[in-house]
């Protein structure tokens, strides 16, 4: 199971689940910008642990510590990096404010990284679209992203099977320099886009059957009701921000360095 | 020769597709796996030219271990058709798409030219040589991604659903270029679950049900075995059914084939007429 | 009334050098059940493109002679307003789900038609039931088996209350098992709701039994048209290649050798009951 799984929708029946997508991505557009707000290691832990009860009361901490864990190298990357940046160019006065800064790095990332993960695994493709079509998106756009994600298994599995297809023919993925194996790709990779461009001719077909076009104004069988609990949500989000934004103006925050015994 | 011996395989997913599935096919054998979409047929299949590993149990083809040697080996003896032609078209000739196989397996140029020439022949295929196999028809697509299959005289050939989509004229033509294969001592598989066109050509069947092999044997006497049928969720063949209405009547009950139906009532109604 | 009316129609795609289908000419009633069979290539799918507007409107090209489906001139109406009189179901049952939902797949039409919501939930709850899909309603197209994708394709046709539904090969995909289930639920909607089915085939055995009409095509042209039994028994049939239901076959190997069933049978318990008559007479 790769990072990925971190990000996928997981149908679980969780209050969290149940919540208006656009509160949702509200509350996590406000953990965005309150993440970037701030440079300090202490309120940056303190927002990372902040979500870890709606990561419990959604019942998905087994994906979510996946995409913890495939960002785990992409955070020592980054650690890394700054650290090394920090270094050579920083100018910063010890060695221990460099490790307090590229720790804080790190952490914006994973904070983020721990949002979005909430985020699409509480929110199915389905929701998603309708909240994308409340929000006044141009219908076409929610469509193509719907069938978009509706596909991607399809294709997947086609990709598989026309891969299957050429090995049986004695084509060789592995092994081969650089510029064979990109070669080599060429007989997967045509067969697929002229088959997704079929696939979408008979799709064309099928919407113009069923009457696409007849109405500029298009209903819904499904419609998003924000409820108590979303207002609950945004009335949260907004707080913190508001908080968040008079901390950051008004208040010093100690860096951990401070807590050291003196050097 | 290929021998499966107790063959389990369970997907990556979790999926439990075969389940002790044992069975020997001989040199120049015809026969048909069927079943149920789900039963394990393409499954079972994909065995024999190592595009699966078991997850348990072993495929011998010519006395090979499959999980030794790679798909590319296998492949040169085992020549497998896809059911979608065009999962695996992709060239800009017809010609291109018949050498690419070859080209694989590393023949020189003048043996690639001789066996798609040959190729182009059997199939009908000549006139279509410089043309752009997306250009063709649907029905010449399957025989263009056939020839690029026979092109290189595989000993064992596979065909996963070859019926589907083809009208009887086509299947006919099917049917016969089997029989021309089998008679170039050519193992022939299909994985169907078109249960007339199997009672047209009657192979020898391999009736499968959940992962299982049910039934193995003639066609005439596994397709008319009612019990056999219905475990695999199949349906009779039309005469099969006839002669289920007509076994009162002292009728024999192991007829599939619509030419000696025709005998067999002709005889009797010779003698009442 | 007829709800399809043809007039010397001939269709040219825009690339092709000939024409798919020439000098149609057909009627079809309210409430018949017509198979369209013949060999690959004799223009029946293009046919059946022209029933909702696909052509010409869609794939242009050049559509002479006229066609009125449903009281509406085909050339001179848009798809969106023939799609609520005509409905088309088409061969592979993947390519026509495109929403997260059995449900919200059956609503798309009925969404595009502005239909209010409480209507649209009774519609589609109505062609889940009719059906026999209802249970599947809030699962996802990849879950489904071929025969259920197909049966919700039908379910959202369905749910626009068309007049005619036209089915292009639509059990290519499936095993006999699925197919015949398919068939069963096309004959319900014939003949419980009265809507006229136009059924593209070539599974002829198991379909010929629900028809009442079967008209064959060949080379863009309609050879044979008329009463199942009379089209399948006629030495026309056998030589365009028509996969002939074998019980018809079966009949025609006897006539040739002096022995004539009473009636033309068209499936495997019709000439067990011949054969019986015979038989025991």
């Amino acid at each position: 199971m790769s990072m990925f799984d971190g990000f996928k929708f997981r149908s679980v029946f969780s209050p969290i689940h149940k919540m208006d997508p656009r509160a949702k991505f509200f509350y996590v557009c406000v953990l965005f910008a309150v993440t970037v707000m701030f440079n300090q290691l202490i309120p940056l832990f303190i927002l990372f642990l902040i979500q870890i009860p709606f990561v419990v009361i959604a019942s998905v901490e087994r994906e979510w510590l996946r995409s913890m864990k495939g960002s785990a190298l992409f955070a020592i990357i980054i650690f890394v990096m700054n650290l090394l940046s920090l270094h050579f160019y920083g100018g910063y006065p010890s060695f221990a404010a460099i490790l307090e800064r590229s720790l804080t790095m790190t952490v914006r990332f994973i904070v983020l990284v721990e949002s979005f993960s909430v985020f699409f695994l509480t929110t199915s493709p389905d929701m998603l679209g309708l909240a994308l079509e409340q929000s006044r998106v141009p219908y076409e756009l929610c469509f193509a992203f719907t069938t978009a994600v509706r596909f991607v298994p399809v294709l997947a599995d086609e990709a598989q099977t026309i891969m299957d297809a050429q090995k049986a023919r004695g084509l060789e993925l592995e092994g081969g320099n650089f510029i064979k194996r990109i070669k080599n790709y060429i007989p997967i990779l045509i067969p697929l886009i002229v088959n997704a461009i079929r696939r979408s001719l008979e799709l064309a077909e099928t919407m113009e059957s069923r009457a696409w076009g007849a109405n500029k104004k298009r209903t819904n069988l499904y419609v998003l009701k924000a409820r108590r609990k979303d207002y609950c949500l945004i009335l949260i989000s907004i707080l913190i921000l508001v908080v968040s934004i008079y901390i950051s103006t008004y208040v010093r925050i100690p860096s951990l360095i401070e807590f050291l015994p003196a050097q | 020769m290929i021998k499966v011996e107790d063959l389990y395989f369970t997907y990556p997913n979790g999926v439990e597709a075969l389940r002790g599935v044992s069975l020997e096919i001989k040199n120049g054998e015809f026969v048909a796996i069927m079943g149920q979409n789900g039963a394990g047929k393409t499954t079972l299949v994909k065995h024999i030219n190592g595009l699966l590993r078991p997850t348990m149990g072993r495929v011998l083809v010519d006395d090979v271990d499959t999980t030794k040697v790679s798909v590319a080996t296998l492949a040169r003896k085992v020549g497998f058709v896809f059911q979608n032609a065009d999962h695996q078209l992709f060239c800009e000739t017809v010609e291109e798409e018949i050498s690419f196989a070859l080209r694989n397996f590393g023949y020189e140029q003048k043996t690639v030219n001789e066996r798609v020439d040959w190729a182009l022949n059997l199939l009908d295929l000549t006139e279509y040589r410089k043309v752009s196999p997306f250009m063709l028809s649907g029905g010449e697509r399957k025989r263009v991604a056939l020839a690029s299959v026979l092109a290189w005289d595989p000993k064992i050939v596979i065909l996963d659903e070859p019926t589907i989509g083809q009208d009887s004229q086509q299947k006919e033509r099917l049917r016969q270029f089997i029989t021309q294969l089998n008679r170039q001592a050519k193992t022939v598989i299909i994985v169907t679950h078109d249960i007339e066109f199997v009672a047209e050509c009657q192979p020898r069947v391999v009736l499968m049900a959940g992962g299982e092999i049910v039934g193995k044997g003639e066609a005439k006497n596994i397709l008319t075995d009612r019990e056999l049928v219905k475990e695999a969720s199949v349906v009779l063949p039309e005469i099969a059914r006839v002669f289920l209405g007509l076994e009162d009547l002292g009728f024999p009950r192991d007829v599939i084939d619509v030419y000696e139906a025709g005998r067999i009532l002709l005889g009797r109604f010779g003698g009442s007429s | 009334m007829q709800i399809v009316e043809a007039q010397s129609l001939t269709y040219t795609y825009p690339i092709g050098t000939k024409p798919a289908f020439e000098d149609v000419t057909i009627e079809i009633e309210k409430g018949e059940f017509v198979l369209l069979t013949g060999p690959s290539g004799c223009g029946k799918t293009t046919l059946c493109r022209c029933l909702n507007g696909l052509i010409p409107h869609f794939y242009l090209g050049k559509l002479e002679g006229k066609i009125t489906v449903a009281g509406l001139e085909v050339a001179e109406r848009p798809i969106h307003e023939l799609a609520q009189h005509v409905g088309l179901v088409f061969q592979n049952p993947e390519n026509q789900l495109f929403a997260l939902s059995v449900e919200k797949d059956v609503a798309f039409g009925l969404e595009n038609l502005g239909v209010q919501r409480e209507e649209i939930r009774e519609r589609v709850d109505w062609a889940l039931k009719t059906t026999g899909i209802y249970d599947l309603k809030d699962r996802a197209p990849y879950e489904l088996s071929g025969g259920q994708q197909q049966r919700v394709a039908i379910a959202s046709v369905l749910a626009m209350q068309p007049e005619i539904i036209v089915l292009d090969e639509p059990t290519s995909f499936l095993d006999p098992v699925g197919a015949r289930q398919i068939f069963e639920v096309i004959n319900g909607l014939n003949k419980n709701l009265g809507i006229t089915i136009v059924l593209v085939e070539h599974r002829l055995d198991l379909t010929t039994k629900y028809a009442n009409r079967v008209i064959v095509m060949e080379k863009g042209r309609i050879v044979l048209d008329g009463n199942p039994r009379k089209v399948f028994s006629s030495e026309e049939a056998w030589l365009i290649g028509v996969g002939l239901p074998k019980a018809t076959r079966l009949y025609q190997l006897l006539k040739e050798r002096g022995v004539r069933l009473k009636h033309v049978p068209l499936s495997a318990e019709e000439v067990c009951a011949a054969v019986t008559e015979v038989l025991t007479a």
